[in-house]
């Protein structure tokens, strides 16, 4: 219960505990929380912003997604036409073929009517040379009734 | 009386002490290094010793006992500053941060001015005084009678409970009051503010008499308040243990008086809990307080 030195002890011995306290205790543990506070509210903002991110990406994707949902339309279309005009097309072409080949066969079988006839003309008049010779009892002569048979042939 | 006398003879064997009187000075008495009536450097083996020493003497009890738990304190922040990790915290870091968040939150709440210093020193206290006051629920005569068997005549195991330790503190406090009082207001500002209020430069010898009273009340209440307090708590558990001291055979009174006893001391160290800590907060609190008061200017 006396007041001794043990009072100056004490003075310096708190003296020296508080220094501690301040230089190796205090500053880096506060340190350290002001780090975690900071990671904390990093951690807060990147949430934040990938938040924001993951909003335009997927206003994003659903605007591409549009725009490809309009651009196969688009491209289906454009194919449905294409297909329509070709099938269009290769009726026309068909039907000029076949026209043309119509044409080609109606030209030959006028062409062997015609052949026909010459032939059948020619035979005629020679059977009628013929027949007008048996008639005639004499042979014609042909070079000098030429003119006749050719009129002939020409009546035919 | 007799049974109360042999009790308590036995508890301090190593003194002659024979009555109750001589028990509660046995536990108040610190044990204190000096010089001896002969000239030679010794521990005091009687309060008369101890006092004739003078001021030149140390309580070594007091010294000890607030080295070691001031450095527990210490050593346990440091070992928590050096692995500090800023990701998860383990328990003891988690327990270290709450410390610190309070301390820091409570000086915030009182401190306006800006000063590093403030708050570790607030820590400081808080937890020293705190735990040179949890000592006052070690079971009153073990320590005691533990050293007594090493052969240390006395050993009073909670500092707080020497006004050395408590006014040592309270004069440091008093000493950064002052300091930072300089600091702020300059001399003679500081000056201006003992000597020109209350009442304006007429009544200047009032003045400085109101304010002396005022600063030196601070470290002295300071100190006082913690010490009185603690001493008073232990001086009860000095008497509560008395009661136990009247024991001796299987009579009705002795028995209740044994009793009484164990719940007493139960009921009081619960509620001396609340006091430790309590008185820790005050002393830390008056602390920041007063060097707020000390960094502000007044008008």
């Amino acid at each position: 219960m006396n007041i001794n030195a043990t009072l100056l002890a004490q003075l310096i011995m708190f003296a020296l505990f508080v220094w501690f306290c301040m230089k190796f205790v205090w500053t880096p543990i506060v340190a350290a929380l002001d780090e975690r506070k900071k990671q904390i509210a990093d951690g807060l903002a990147d949430a934040e912003r990938a938040k924001q991110d993951l909003e335009l990406a997927s206003r994003r994707s659903a605007e591409i997604l549009r725009e490809a949902k309009e651009k196969a339309g688009e491209i289906i279309g454009n194919s449905e036409k294409r297909a329509s005009e070709i099938v269009e097309e290769s009726k026309t072409q068909a039907k000029i073929e076949g026209d043309r080949i119509i044409a080609g066969a109606k030209a030959e079988i006028d062409q062997e009517v015609f052949r026909a006839k010459e032939q059948l003309r020619t035979q005629v008049s020679a059977i009628a040379l013929a027949g007008a010779g048996k008639i005639l009892g004499r042979e014609i002569d042909a070079k000098a009734h030429n003119d006749l048979l050719d009129k002939l042939v020409a009546e035919i | 009386m007799s049974s109360e006398m042999a009790h308590a003879a036995t508890e301090v064997a190593h003194e002659a002490a024979h009555t109750s009187g001589d028990y509660i000075k046995h536990h108040l008495q610190n044990l204190t290094y000096g010089q001896l009536p002969d000239g030679t450097w010794g521990i005091a083996h009687s309060a008369a010793e101890a006092k004739a020493m003078g001021f030149w003497a140390l309580n070594l009890d007091t010294f000890f006992m607030s080295l070691l738990l001031g450095a527990i304190f210490l050593f346990v922040f440091r070992h928590v500053a050096k692995t500090i990790v800023s990701g998860t915290p383990g328990s003891l870091q988690n327990f270290c941060e709450w410390a610190i968040e309070f301390i820091d939150t409570s000086v915030r709440g009182s401190f306006s001015s800006k000063n590093n210093m403030v708050a570790p020193l607030a820590l400081t206290i808080f937890f020293w005084v705190f735990m040179m006051n949890l000592m006052d629920l070690i079971p009153i005569d073990w320590v005691p009678l533990m050293m007594s068997a090493l052969g240390v005549p006395f050993f009073k195991v909670v500092p707080s409970t020497d006004p050395n330790a408590t006014f040592g503190m309270a004069i440091g406090v008093f000493l950064l009051v002052l300091y930072y009082s300089v600091k702020m207001k300059g001399f003679g500002g500081f000056m201006g503010e003992l000597t020109l209020q209350p009442f304006g430069k007429w009544g200047m010898p009032v003045n400085f008499l109101l304010e002396g009273v005022n600063l030196i009340a601070k470290p002295i209440s300071l100190a006082l308040r913690l010490f009185g307090n603690m001493y008073a708590g232990e001086m009860i558990f000095i008497l509560i243990a008395l009661m136990g001291g009247a024991w001796a055979g299987f009579s009705l009174g002795g028995v209740t008086l044994f009793g009484s006893q164990i719940l007493l001391s139960l009921g009081w160290a619960i509620f001396h809990i609340l006091i430790v800590t309590l008185q820790a907060f005050i002393f830390m609190t008056l602390t920041v307080v007063y060097l707020d008061m000390a960094h502000q200017e007044h008008h």
